[in-house]
């Protein structure tokens, strides 16, 4: 079985960030790029469905620039066994249906009977570049999947998903599918020190979107929020006996 | 001004809260409000749609059987296309997430997620404010008014609307054929536990900023010793470091406690939609920038180890036997 894993070269920030001269970023020096990790939990699925099959390819996919590159030499090191990276602009990159047309158009060359992502990324936390993606690919999809079972050899799927208050639903499907991966499905492998350097070393392929359609949206700015819904903070002063001092008061008033 | 359609998020057969808070959000676009009902019975469901400021009710019955968001997509597709709003608002819930991505792709729509303002512009552009980098900094995305946009605003961020008279025009509303490629196999309730979460007037929440499961114990006491039932967020539960029971968050538990106090939580998303409502909200970091602290009404840059061994010797010093 082939199963294409997307993943996302995440961007984390610093608590102080400057904005780029246009203000409609981060500027790229206090940008932190590393991989999505909710996707280490669907390389993980990956390589573990094709391990227990003992056959099988699993396919890194990302869309987005050379930059992206570090992210998908980290599945590689997992243990990843091809790495695809679709050509992205970074202002496409703020706009999941589109992202997913992208990604869309290099899985319909690799033909994978498995898609699986990450069930959000840290960055955009959108939750939503699976169910565009199988929208785009004409594919059935299954959200915050947490176990995942292949069938006996007619293509089938069994899975678990689940919903909010921890309700499971059982569902079963038949491949080609998307799923999303939920964090916590299973224990994400590092790669050994000789498998990140080969990974390194490792070829990326490098496709192009083809059509995305036109953009529905633009970012207008960037900004740093002060304090989110005009709640004031009162900041604690001192050490951590001040601190449980106050807690311990606060704690009491109510009680 | 044109329609705004707010899709009804159904949980056990009922309108939940945050359909009255997308109400909300629809008025201060200033057009009229149609509300969206897709479910196996509608019918038993007007009753619920007396709020304030809906203009007319939009209905679609659905076939029995678990939730498939195929059957979902087209049933707000088919709404969609009868009201042609240029808005569509939906709750950013696992639900409404797990179709509202395809939906915006397959019909050409706008889109954003996780949305917390919402607004027109002074240019007439459709402004939705969402976090982005981990909530440290938002963005301000603006919508081509050329096609509908789909929004999934984050809950427990707008107002509840008020109750008000069930509208009087109900629009029934017939669910195009659909190849359902989903089997519903069962559903399986969480594990029932002591840990009662929803009612507790304060919850002592701790993340990753306890460091190692050991560090949980005294935790699990001070919260005890506080009268506080233990909360945490998601990565202590995927680590098993903590039963299920205990996670706040958008897979977990919603709570509105008095007090939250929330340790060593950095403040993800997930983690804020279930407890962003609670009436005040302490965080205890060590990482000033934390996300947490925007949404804190008492905040203090520490260690929570050594707040917690403060606690504990305070409360021993007072008196308070573990």
């Amino acid at each position: 079985m082939k199963t294409v894993v997307c993943v996302k070269q995440a961007i984390d920030v610093p608590g102080f960030v400057e904005l780029d001269s246009a203000g409609t970023d981060v500027d790229a020096p206090f940008m932190e790029p590393d991989l999505n990790e909710a996707d280490t939990y669907a390389v993980e699925e990956a390589l573990r469905l094709r391990d227990e099959a003992g056959e099988g390819e699993v396919v890194v996919l990302t869309a987005g620039s050379e930059g992206a590159d570090a992210a998908l030499r980290k599945c590689l090191a997992m243990g990843a066994d091809h790495a695809v990276r679709v050509s992205c602009d970074a202002a496409v990159l703020h706009d999941p249906i589109r992202v997913a047309r992208s990604l869309a158009a290099a899985i319909r060359t690799q033909a994978p009977e498995l898609v699986l992502c990450g069930v959000q990324s840290s960055d955009a936390a959108q939750q939503s570049t699976g169910p565009a993606l199988a929208s785009a690919l004409g594919l059935a999809c299954i959200s915050v999947a947490k176990k995942i079972e292949l069938g006996s050899a007619d293509g089938s799927l069994t899975v678990q998903r689940e919903f909010e208050g921890g309700l499971l639903e059982s569902v079963a499907l038949a491949l080609p599918a998307v799923l999303t991966v939920q964090t916590g499905a299973n224990i994400p492998r590092y790669g050994t020190f000789k498998s990140t350097m080969r990974a390194k070393k490792a070829q990326i392929e490098v496709v192009e979107p083809g059509d995305i359609g036109p953009a529905a949206s633009h970012v207008r700015r960037m900004f740093v929020p002060t304090s989110d819904g005009g709640r004031s903070i009162e900041m604690i002063p001192g050490g951590a006996a001040d601190v449980a001092a106050r807690i311990i008061q606060i704690v009491q008033e109510v009680s | 001004m044109s329609t705004t359609l707010v899709v009804a998020e159904i949980v056990d057969g009922h309108l939940d809260e945050s359909t009255r808070e997308l109400v909300t959000a629809a008025l201060a676009l200033g057009g009229p409000v149609a509300l969206g009902i897709a479910t196996e019975q509608p019918a038993g469901l007007l009753a619920e749609t007396g709020i304030a400021g809906v203009d007319q009710v939009v209905t679609v019955q659905l076939p029995p059987g678990g939730f498939d968001h195929e059957v979902y997509r087209s049933a707000v597709e088919a709404m969609i296309e009868r009201i042609a709003p240029k808005v569509v608002l939906l709750a950013f819930s696992i639900r409404s997430a797990a179709f509202a991505g395809a939906l915006a792709e397959s019909a050409g729509l706008g889109f954003a997620a996780d949305v917390i303002e919402l607004r027109i512009g002074a240019d007439g552009e459709l402004v939705a404010v969402k976090p982005v980098y981990g909530g440290k900094v938002y963005a301000e995305l603006g919508f081509d008014t050329g096609t509908a946009t789909v929004v999934l605003a984050r809950p427990n961020v707008w107002a509840v609307a008020d109750d008000g008279v069930v509208p009087s025009t109900v629009v029934e509303i017939d669910l195009p054929e659909v190849a359902t490629r989903v089997r519903h196999l069962g559903y399986q309730a969480p594990e029932s536990s002591g840990v009662d979460l929803k009612r507790a007037e304060v919850v002592l929440a701790i993340g990753r900023g306890v460091g190692s499961q050991e560090n949980i114990e005294i935790f699990a006491r001070i919260a005890e010793q506080l009268g506080a039932v233990l909360g945490a967020s998601r990565p202590l539960i995927d680590a098993g470091w903590l039963p299920p029971a205990h996670q706040v968050g958008q897979t977990g538990m919603t709570v509105k406690p008095k007090i939250y106090l929330a340790f060593g939580i950095s403040g993800a998303l997930q983690h804020l939609a279930g407890m962003h409502a609670s009436k005040t909200i302490v965080a205890v970091n060590t990482d000033q920038g934390a996300p947490i602290f925007n949404v804190a009404d008492v905040g203090a840059i520490a260690d929570i180890n050594e707040v917690a061994e403060q606690i504990q010797q305070q409360l021993a010093a007072r008196g308070v036997s573990a």
